[in-house]
């Protein structure tokens, strides 16, 4: 079950390359926020209840609730037009992702280690890089973010792939998760949807070396 | 104590956010300077103890908060300077920007003296947020844009950071414990998996460069120092760079005691190099006088970590030479605020023939001009003959022939646009808008600077033996 779960997370990142709305993109996150929730509650068997508890709840109620609710109300208020326009076409976006998840494969196949549970591996590291490709091939700020917290979901799979171990592990990368995203979401992105009319990576090019 | 110096910074910290009475601002501001100096008085005479389980007063933690209290003072008061000079000065941005200063400085001083990984990366954390407030004094749109990158960028490393550190603990797993300090790592060093502390080490590392101002990331902090105030630049690429050594240096001591020792040194001496090559390219093109002298860290860093990667007698220049730019860089940007007084800008064009227009001060730029390149009678002359030493020894003499080439065109493009600031005459200037400015603005500077060239000519026995203390554990 915990598999398959982890499987249906590596899809939704094949989504996210070839989403093209605003809206998909929220949804994925809060999708993606649900499956951790119960891949969470399926995996960490060992830690005591009320830390599980607060896991659990970190899961449902900051990233499937609170985050997708925030990124709704700045792109209301943002009047962001729906679509992104990445730099490279959505095609070549789906061959690139595909291409990270093989690599990760083949890379945790030279691991010889029988402790960790490879798919969680796998998972973490395909989440990791594709984050990161999606933040690089995009224009708008917001799509920076939401690409931000895709990788932020791929560290709290790591996480858990230690959780049982060491569950403070855990709480620190929730910690991290929370104050990153406020820090980012709350503060700056607000202040930026002031101050700059249209959201767009191009407009943040007056920092220049001349 | 260590538990006091933080409720009580963190009290004042807050205290100055909410308060918005000047006299009391400052009150509190000086009352966290007594604070954090009686902080570094009980760290001295406390050496090589651990107070609260997570801080160990060690050897180059003792070394990187003297460093840091000696820079926060002169910071203060520029700072106050600064503040009372500045056109749009308001009651909240002047409590933004000294509560901004004391976390800064609070935070830093605590992640000098963690002794487990995952409460440096908490500091390191704090750091990003009370840096970019700093950064965004001004409030204007480029300020906006400065701090946007910064925030974004720290926020990517230190995630990278927390990914590293889950590898270690996957490492870590047959361990007896699962205590992540660093003693308790070096002590198990043969158990640690070592494909996993490879991963470790990558992501850690790569996380460090943003605060440290090395390749990969350095961006950030280029940017960040262009738009920070000058006060809070220099600190920027004074001690949170020296944390950012701290953290990827404590962690480069386990790995070096595994068989990784020279894996990671090629890592880390690749990463050097390409940032020395950076900076030469942009130090030849930039005109800002602010990019220019951010470069000029990011050069010196290179410098820094090439001297990690060669070891033998690098590791000692290295933390000497680390302390020393601190003292010179912080100087250099200190010294700017009044260059910007004279001149209203930033471009190198505009500058000029400041020797008449603030003598003391253009006798600062010279004197760190010569510290920052490094000529004799400076005291970086020394560490980075020293890190050439240990280029030499171990047999890197090609890429010895190339750092030097590559620091003779930084020396040229830094001694070009000093030379021009200080006696060309800067075109369509207007000199009846020149205020005078007092000579004793530079007092913190010359003492900055020859406190450096003492340092680094003539050591004190104590200053010698806390470095060979701290890179005691690196393999010989």
């Amino acid at each position: 079950m915990l598999h398959v779960l982890l499987i249906v997370f590596l899809i939704s990142l094949f989504y996210l390359a070839i989403a093209n709305r605003m809206t998909s993109y929220v949804k994925l996150l809060a999708a993606q926020g649900i499956l951790l929730f119960f891949v969470a509650f399926l995996e960490l068997k060992h830690i005591n209840t009320v830390n599980l508890i607060l896991i659990l709840l970190e899961t449902i109620i900051f990233k499937s609730l609170a985050v997708p609710v925030f990124l709704n109300y700045i792109l209301k208020r943002n009047k962001i037009t729906r679509e992104a326009e990445p730099f490279v076409p959505n095609f070549v976006s789906l061959i690139i992702t595909t291409v990270i998840v093989v690599t990760t494969i083949i890379l945790s196949n030279t691991m010889e280690e029988s402790y960790l549970d490879k798919m969680y591996f796998v998972v973490a590291l395909s989440t990791l890089f594709t984050g990161l490709y999606f933040i690089a091939s995009r224009r708008k700020i917001i799509t920076h973010v939401m690409g931000y917290l895709v990788i932020e979901n791929g560290v709290f799979v790591l996480s858990l792939a230690v959780g049982n171990e060491m569950p403070m592990l855990v709480n620190l990368g929730i910690m991290l998760d929370i104050f990153a995203s406020v820090l980012i979401l709350g503060v700056f992105l607000n202040k930026i949807g002031d101050v700059f009319k249209d959201i767009d990576v191009n407009q943040l090019t007056n920092l220049k070396d001349y | 104590m260590i538990i006091i110096y933080l409720i009580g910074s963190f009290l004042i910290g807050t205290g100055i956010f909410f308060n918005r009475g000047k006299v009391l601002n400052y009150t509190l501001i000086w009352l966290f300077l007594a604070l954090q100096c009686a902080f570094t008085v009980y760290a001295c005479m406390h050496y090589n103890q651990t107070e609260s389980n997570y801080f160990t007063f060690d050897a180059l933690g003792l070394i990187m908060l003297l460093t840091a209290t000696i820079i926060a003072i002169p910071a203060v008061i520029h700072s106050h300077i600064y503040i009372e000079e500045s056109e749009e000065k308001t009651p909240r941005s002047r409590s933004f920007y000294f509560g901004a200063l004391v976390l800064l400085i609070s935070a830093v001083s605590a992640a000098y003296l963690a002794n487990h990984i995952a409460v440096v990366w908490i500091f390191t954390e704090i750091t990003t947020l009370s840096a970019s407030t700093l950064i965004y004094h001004h409030r204007n749109k480029l300020a906006l844009e400065g701090t946007w990158k910064y925030v974004f960028i720290c926020a990517i490393s230190i995630t990278f950071v927390f990914i590293g550190i889950l590898f270690l603990s996957l490492s870590f797993a047959k361990g007896a414990s699962d205590d992540l300090s660093y003693k308790n790592l070096l002590s198990h060093s043969s158990l640690l998996n070592l494909s996993w502390l490879r991963l470790a080490f990558l992501f850690i590392f790569t996380g460090f460069t943003v605060k440290l101002g090395l390749f990969p990331m350095f961006t950030a902090g280029v940017d960040a120092k262009d738009k920070a105030p000058g006060p809070a630049a220099a600190l920027l690429s004074s001690i949170v760079m020296c944390m950012g050594f701290v953290g990827i240096f404590r962690f480069y001591i386990l790995v070096a005691n595994t068989p990784l020792l020279h894996w990671a040194s090629l890592v880390i001496g690749i990463a050097a190099f390409l940032s020395l090559f950076i900076a030469a390219v942009y130090m030849i093109k930039v005109k800002n006088i602010k990019r220019m002298m951010a470069y000029s860290s990011i050069e010196h860093m290179g410098l820094v970590m090439l001297g990690i990667a060669a070891g033998g007698i690098g590791y000692y220049a290295a933390i000497l030479h680390i302390v020393l730019h601190a003292f010179v860089k912080s100087s250099l940007f200190f010294q700017y605020n009044q260059i910007y007084r004279v001149f209203k800008n930033k471009n190198i064009y505009q500058l000029g023939n400041y020797f008449k227009y603030n003598t003391t001060g253009a006798i600062v730029v010279l004197l760190a001009f010569i510290s920052v390149t490094a000529m004799p009678p400076s005291g970086m002359f020394v560490s980075e003959f020293l890190i050439f030493r240990s280029l030499f020894e171990a047999n890197q003499l090609i890429l010895l022939l190339v750092v030097l080439l590559l620091l003779t065109l930084i020396i040229w493009a830094f001694a070009k646009s000093v030379f021009k600031i200080l006696f060309i005459p800067a075109v369509n200037f207007d000199e009846s808008t020149v205020p005078i400015l007092s000579p004793w603005r530079s007092v913190s500077q010359f003492i900055l600077i020859g406190g450096a060239a003492y340092l680094g000519l003539n050591p004190p026995l104590i200053f010698v033996d806390l470095i060979k203390t701290s890179i005691m554990l690196l393999p010989h």
